[in-house]
């Protein structure tokens, strides 16, 4: 049996097209604070509270948010680097970390792209056998590993002959970033998660990069996550968007339908802050006053209210939830709830299946 | 307001020279923002800080003139250098937790800057920081005066970052990428704050960013730098609907806004420059794709092509054959 | 794209960057001081491996007729110590237990604490508060004070001196690689490893280690004329080494009284002790700035 055969057979389809690719369910990750005095408990980050999403096969789905809004931590809940306190997580029908599905299996199908080029590639090792350690720690051969890495490296645009034997800070960030690509890719995963992947890089180089993720997406027929502040790359990348904030999805939905007629007031308000292009149409009021808050001591009930232009007292005492109400285009709004409470409904404008609320 | 002449700024150090600044002149009139736009390498920061004179001076040679508000700032003393910084010329970082003292509050230092450049009494100083944290529409001032940096939000300390700078009534406001680490929503935000307070002040400034979106909302002109050298600068209108020089052409058109989804971007071939062993000629010609010998042969001149548009290249004199990107 | 899973007949060649030992190795080759340090004290090593063939006279041989000669002797070159004996060979004979003594407690305490560390920084936890704290145990008593009292409860002679000498020193170079591990921990690439499946044990061999032992190592170097000079000190009380072995720190003691009558020759060991810990020192500076390779 061919190394070939046997990760074909390890990533292959189980659920059919149908069935979501991943599928996340209320999930909960609070990191606990210090505190002062050893038995008293301390306040907790609730970095990622109550977050349900599902990623469709062979999509793009951006996730888009400020600081706090949990969007890194939802991404290492997704790789499994760490552990939610609660909720599930489901990869292709099968739960992970089961009997179904063990963890190492599931690392083979699952690969993450880093913010971080220079950190993300150990200093000490060549960039080759970097890529070949992901390989070799399951059970690929030394030889084999060494030339996936060279193919790969190969394919991303590092000639191997000139590249494979350098260290990491030999390289640029650009080039380093395309390492990153290459590691993630040696063992065939379905999904790729890719943690503001672009966002260190100059504009021309993010610009190559971006192109090769597209290529290398139709090529192995990948699903990517692609996590991101870059509200242009996001457009342009992604087919269906996600918007967090203070660790609870907000709006999820089709990237145009979106941008055109975003739900949300905390996406409109996201929307509009992105700097105008046409120096005649300057924006001349900030679209939210203040800062991102933190996560520590989030407001009540919808986390948005103190900074929401349209917040009504019902706001601050009844969380909203991500209906589904506006078919395919959860929102997360009172205004969207049925029986929220709000004085006033999603304008039928914001979606063009306008549904009955 | 700010003029300069041929700036060249070299760094010397491990042996390599690197060449950050290649001639580099421009001007910014009083109350007059200008944007420098470009990626890492390009020598934009190293142009900002040369203004100040902010390089360790042992390492650093720099030549050509530099004038601002009438004074010759390459040959001011420690002296006047001390009451240019702050007085006349501020500056802005891109990272205010690096920028701003951690063991001091932001009052105190607001006061340390205020007191350094006017005889005011202690009493009066504070009032003067209080009104300053007031125009830079900070949430309960008094609070924060007495705030340390670290207790504050990023755009808070952005703000209090310019209460700083602002706080001695310089005539020129350098900024350095001041909105690159900050949240959208806080982007702009502070990017409207500056252009109000330019507005209000009357400020010079000039604004070093790599963000076209950042330049378009704060500055009327914008000059863009490759390898160490302006390559063209003009109204911002200009630039966006009409540029002339290759890499600006190229930089514009490899932004994702309006590509449509699944489309290639457009990309420039190669890396950026090696400062420490520049070509001969245009800097952007290995990577030019309309690069012809001369251009490798000796760095191109500035040509005027009218309503303050200039170019570097040697392609400006020639009819427009490629099709313009509509910004 | 079908990867050709053939196996090549022979992998292409591929231009190797030079590995970063190399480049350390290099880099440390250009420092001069470092340089004449590594060479001072390999003559010193050479000198201690080949004493009883360079030794001019008996080091043991005693004769209260030719005590305390001085420097310049006919047949004496450096002198006489208080019993007669030649002071340059007990000086290249004793070159053997002082350097012994200064440079093993610090490879066994690298070896024990780097193991300890690289433990308490990579579980975390509580393994690492219970390492940490036996250790902050042990370090909170002064090294000097630490080695003597552990001495006198074991007992004098080389092997108890040694004992003690090295848990003196691994609470130390536990701390460091504690502390070195958690960094490297806390990188990315660490976390890359274990979102590729790899088991702690392969991330700690793969990833770690090959981060984390280089500074430690050069900690560990800059312990060496520490540990000498703690040596010959317990040697002097009379806690180490037992008369008449030569041994820098010793044959101090023993000429403690001779200052006022052969100052110089009584000052020799301790030129030598002097020599010997400024040569280690400098190597370990050249060594750490070596490792600095800024990228």
């Amino acid at each position: 049996m061919t190394d070939a055969m046997t990760d074909t057979l390890l990533n292959a389809d189980v659920g059919g097209p149908a069935q979501p690719l991943v599928i996340a369910r209320d999930l909960i990750k609070h990191f606990p604070l210090k505190s002062k005095l050893p038995w008293q408990r301390g306040g907790e980050v609730r970095a990622v509270d109550g977050v349900s999403f599902e990623v469709r096969k062979g999509e793009t789905l951006g996730v888009v948010g400020e600081s706090g809004c949990g969007k890194s931590t939802t991404a290492r809940l997704l790789m499994q680097l760490i552990e939610q306190n609660r909720g599930e997580l489901i990869f292709d029908a099968l739960g992970v970390g089961s009997a179904q599905l063990p963890m190492k299996r599931y690392r083979s199908q699952v690969q993450m792209v880093f913010q971080d080029s220079y950190s993300s590639l150990n200093p000490r090792l060549t960039i080759e056998e970097s890529i070949a350690f992901t390989a070799r720690v399951h059970g690929i051969s030394a030889s084999e590993a060494t030339a996936r890495a060279r193919a790969l490296l190969d394919r991303v645009g590092l000639e191997p002959t000139r590249f494979a034997g350098r260290y990491p800070h030999e390289l640029s960030g650009g080039q380093r970033q395309r390492v990153n690509i290459a590691r993630a890719l040696v063992l065939r995963p379905r999904l790729v998660i890719l943690d503001e992947a672009v966002s260190a890089l100059d504009k021309s180089v993010e610009a190559q990069v971006l192109n090769l993720l597209l290529d290398l997406k139709a090529e192995f027929d990948l699903t990517y996550v692609f996590i991101s502040h870059d509200l242009n790359v996001i457009r342009y990348l992604c087919d269906r968007v996600m918007v967090m904030y203070l660790g609870k999805v907000v709006e999820v939905g089709d990237t145009e339908t979106l941008y055109a007629n975003p739900s949300h007031p905390y996406t409109r308000a996201l929307l509009a802050s992105m700097p105008a292009m046409d120096p005649d149409h300057r924006t001349l009021v900030a679209p939210l006053a203040g800062d991102p808050p933190n996560p520590i001591n989030p407001p009540s009930g919808c986390s948005f209210h103190p900074r929401c232009a349209m917040a009504e007292d019902v706001c601050s005492r009844r969380a909203p939830v991500l209906s589904d109400a506006l078919a395919g285009h959860p929102v997360a709004c009172l205004m969207a709830n049925a029986g929220g409470g709000h004085s006033r409904q999603m304008p039928a404008a914001a979606s063009p299946l306008a549904a009955t609320i | 307001m700010v003029s300069v002449r041929d700036l060249r700024v070299t760094f010397s150090g491990g042996g390599k020279t690197i060449r950050a600044v290649n001639g580099v002149s421009l001007e910014v009139a009083p109350g007059e923002a200008l944007a420098l736009i470009g990626e890492s390498g390009s020598g934009k920061s190293v142009t900002l800080r040369a203004l100040m004179r902010l390089h360790p001076p042992r390492r650093t040679r720099m030549e050509g003139e530099i004038r601002i508000d009438g004074a010759d700032v390459t040959a001011l003393d420690s002296r006047g250098l001390a009451r240019l910084r702050g007085g006349t010329v501020a500056m802005v970082f891109q990272e205010p937790l690096l920028a701003l003292d951690p063991v001091y509050t932001v009052g105190q230092q607001i006061i340390e800057c205020i007191r350094t450049h006017a005889r005011v009494s202690a009493a009066e100083a504070r009032q003067r920081a209080l009104r300053a944290l007031e125009a830079v529409r900070i949430p309960s001032p008094e609070r924060r005066l007495a705030a340390y940096p670290h207790e504050m939000s990023g755009g808070m300390r952005q703000r209090a970052m310019i209460a700083l700078a602002l706080s001695a009534n310089p005539k020129v406001l350098l900024a350095d990428e001041p909105t690159t680490a900050l949240d959208a929503t806080v982007q702009i935000q502070v990017l409207i704050l500056l252009r109000e307070l330019q507005r209000e002040l009357g400020l010079s400034i000039v604004f070093v960013t790599h963000d076209i979106g950042a330049a378009v909302e704060i500055a009327e002109r914008v000059a863009v730098m490759y390898g160490g050298r302006i390559v063209e600068e003009g109204p911002i209108r200009t630039i966006l609907r009409a540029a002339r020089h290759p890499y600006t052409m190229a930089l514009l058109q490899s932004r994702q806004h309006g590509m449509d989804r699944g489309q290639r971007l457009q990309t420039i071939a190669g890396s950026p420059p090696d400062l420490s062993a520049l070509p001969p000629g245009c800097s952007f010609a290995p990577r030019c794709p309309q690069a012809r010998a001369q251009c490798l042969e000796a760095v191109p001149q500035s040509v005027a092509l009218g309503g303050g548009h200039r170019v570097s290249c040697v392609l400006a004199t020639e009819p427009v054959a490629i099709a313009q990107a509509v910004a | 794209m079908e990867m050709t899973l053939t196996k090549p007949a022979a992998l292409p060649v591929v231009q190797r960057s030079p590995g970063y030992w190399t480049t350390v190795g290099r880099r440390l080759l250009r420092n001069k001081l470092a340089m004449l340090a590594a060479l001072i004290l390999l003559a010193l090593v050479l000198m201690a491996i080949f004493a009883p063939v360079l030794m001019p006279a008996d080091p043991y041989a005693a004769s209260i007729l030719k005590r305390l000669k001085p420097v310049g002797t006919e047949h004496y070159l450096l002198g006489t110590d208080e019993l007669g004996r030649d002071m340059l060979s007990r000086l290249m004979l004793g070159a053997r237990l002082s350097l012994f003594m200064g440079i093993t407690p610090v490879l066994i305490a690298f070896a024990v604490g780097s193991a300890l560390g690289i433990v308490a920084g990579y579980a975390g936890g509580w393994t690492n508060t219970v390492i940490m704290r036996l250790v902050d145990i042990l370090y909170a008593f002064p090294s000097v004070l630490l080695a003597i009292a552990l001495s006198g409860t074991l007992g004098a002679g080389v092997g108890n001196a040694l004992l003690s000498l090295t848990i003196v020193f691994v609470p130390q170079i536990v701390r460091v690689a504690e502390s070195v591990t958690t960094q490297v921990r806390n990188r990315e690439f660490v976390d890359a490893a274990r979102a590729s499946g790899a088991s702690s044990l392969t991330i700690v061999r793969a990833h770690v280690l090959n981060n984390v032992l280089g500074p430690i190592f050069v900690y560990a170097t800059s312990l060496i004329s520490v540990s000498m000079i703690l040596a010959s000190g317990l040697s002097f009380l009379g806690l180490g080494v037992k008369p008449p072995e030569p041994e820098w720190g010793l044959m101090l003691n023993t000429l403690r009284t001779a200052i006022y009558t052969q100052p110089w020759v009584a000052a020799l060991p301790g030129a030598m002790i002097f020599l010997t810990s400024i040569s280690f020192n400098l190597l370990a500076d050249g060594i750490r700035s070596a490792m600095e390779i800024k990228d």
